[in-house]
């Protein structure tokens, strides 16, 4: 029996996009445990309350992160308008969930990427980077940015979507199907990423409740809880089910992602469908008064906005709980038994946003 | 096509550093599981904490007032992913949670600046 022995690893690696430290128990190739450090890029973005107002810190909440900027700005508006009692057009509402559904969709696109990157396959990584950015280019086409679209306000949203444009979209998402066919087939049937992927870093129900894990973490481990059915926006108006697995390993991450794309297509296809005429934005009388929660479904999980307001343009208190924050004790109980080798891989299962969670 | 419950409005109830630990027990025995741990300050040196729990679709929290001096307890030892809330609030704020399972000391978030939002 050799001995323990502590590893540092990160917050610079080659397989981490953002920077995380872990100090890694580990005794032979085994993993004993795995104790984080964050911090390194915090921005302190929630203290910004104090210069900018309600109406402002939309833009500020967008730039929590570059991947899943539009929710920030909507779970934060959200809150805002629940205080404020705005009733958001109905056009608002779909347009904005069409939008979620379109970031979710890059955003897990992105992260088939980065799996077949940390795998060593190349290839793959650049095809599944290619269709992200059709993605991209339909969100530039409709707000006019790739990365911060700035088109969620308190009561709406800043401009329209042309009703020949949504038809467009809908045309290209259903001429992506065929896209995403080819490329989710690898993952789920090659044997190089299964053998990477199949039995590692298994999280069960049990450990998956009691560690308070969100998002495509969780519900692969065969727990249906999915932000979205509690019908924010239009989300109570589409026909849809959380995706789930029952593994619990990394093979059921990536197999729940997978599902969640095409369950995006569809629902970004309903929301197309059903998208009623009107205005995109109510009006906004007076100040916040008041405390909200608002929690939303993000790509990576459930994240929880938290509004304090004391009917002043400035607010009191402005709390994001991102998901890779809840997610972090998941991880670090699924490192545990593993192989070294597997800690970079299993670091990705959860799609990790160091970005949001340094908000 | 409602799914599930909505929300409504935010459910909060008010207590005493005293009872958080018989509050936060009783909730676990119900198998509510902790959403997240936040601080305000709302005054010179005064600071509201709240604990927000979730079952299934629920949501509900608890609201700690306290002052700069008071120290609160730890509830790692009934939900143990609190750490990383507690040292977050120490860490931001400096507000001074008692045995905390795993106790980074200040040192969860390598900032330049001790306590920023205090």
């Amino acid at each position: 029996m050799s001995k323990i022995s502590v590893v540092p690893f990160g917050p610079q690696h080659p397989v981490l996009p953002e920077p995380i430290h872990l100090d890694l128990v580990i005794q032979d190739e085994k993993v004993l445990s795995a104790i984080p450090s964050i911090g390194f890029v915090h921005r302190g973005l929630e203290s910004l309350v104090d210069k900018r107002d309600f109406k402002e810190m939309v833009l500020v909440a967008e730039r929590i992160c570059g991947i899943c900027s539009f929710g920030h700005g909507m779970g934060y508006c959200e809150a805002v308008e629940k205080i404020m009692n705005i009733t958001v057009p109905d056009r608002a509402r779909f347009l904005r969930t069409m939008f979620q559904e379109m970031s979710r969709l890059h955003s897990h696109t992105m992260w088939l990427g980065l799996a077949a990157d940390a795998f060593g396959y190349e290839s793959l990584f650049m095809e599944c980077w290619r269709i992200r950015e059709k993605i991209l280019d339909m969100l530039e086409m409709a707000t006019g940015g790739r990365v911060i679209f700035s088109i969620c306000d308190v009561g709406g949203l800043r401009k329209d979507v042309p009703d020949e444009m949504l038809a467009e979209f809908d045309r290209r998402f259903a001429a992506l199907k065929s896209d995403y066919d080819h490329v989710t087939e690898i993952f789920l049937n090659d044997d190089a990423v299964k053998s990477r992927l199949c039995g590692v870093g298994v999280m069960t129900i049990q450990q998956a409740n009691d560690l308070g894990c969100c998002g495509p973490f969780l519900r692969a481990s065969g727990v249906r809880r999915d932000a979205r059915m509690t019908n924010y926006e239009a989300y109570g108006e589409l026909d849809f089910e959380p995706v789930t697995a029952n593994e619990g390993d990394s093979y059921a991450r990536c197999k729940v992602r997978i599902g969640e794309i095409y369950q995006s297509i569809d629902l970004i296809r309903q929301c197309i469908a059903k998208m009623p005429a009107g205005e995109v934005q109510a009006p906004v009388k007076g100040l916040p008064d008041g405390e909200y929660m608002m929690r939303i479904e993000q790509p990576r999980g459930e994240a929880l906005y938290y509004v304090k307001a004391n009917g002043t343009k400035n607010l009191t208190r402005f709390r994001v709980r991102t998901p890779t924050f809840a997610n972090i004790p998941g991880l670090m109980e699924i490192m545990k038994g593993t192989e070294v080798a597997d800690v970079a891989t299993l670091i990705l299962t959860i799609d990790p946003c160091i970005s949001c969670t340094e908000r | 096509m409602r799914h599930a419950i909505d929300p409504g409005p935010m459910a909060v109830e008010d207590i005493t550093p005293d009872v958080l630990l018989d509050k936060v027990t009783n909730l676990k025995y119900k198998e509510w599981r902790l959403m997240q741990i936040c601080a305000t300050k709302v005054g010179e040196d005064r600071y509201e904490v709240l604990y927000t729990f979730g079952h299934g679709y629920k949501m509900f929290s608890y609201r700690l007032t306290i002052s700069d001096e008071d120290k609160i307890n730890s509830i790692t030892s009934i939900y143990d992913i609190a750490y990383l809330y507690e040292n977050e609030m120490h860490d931001m704020f400096g507000i001074q949670v008692e045995m905390i399972n795993i106790d980074f000391k200040g040192h969860l978030f390598r900032m330049g600046r001790e306590t920023p939002f205090k």
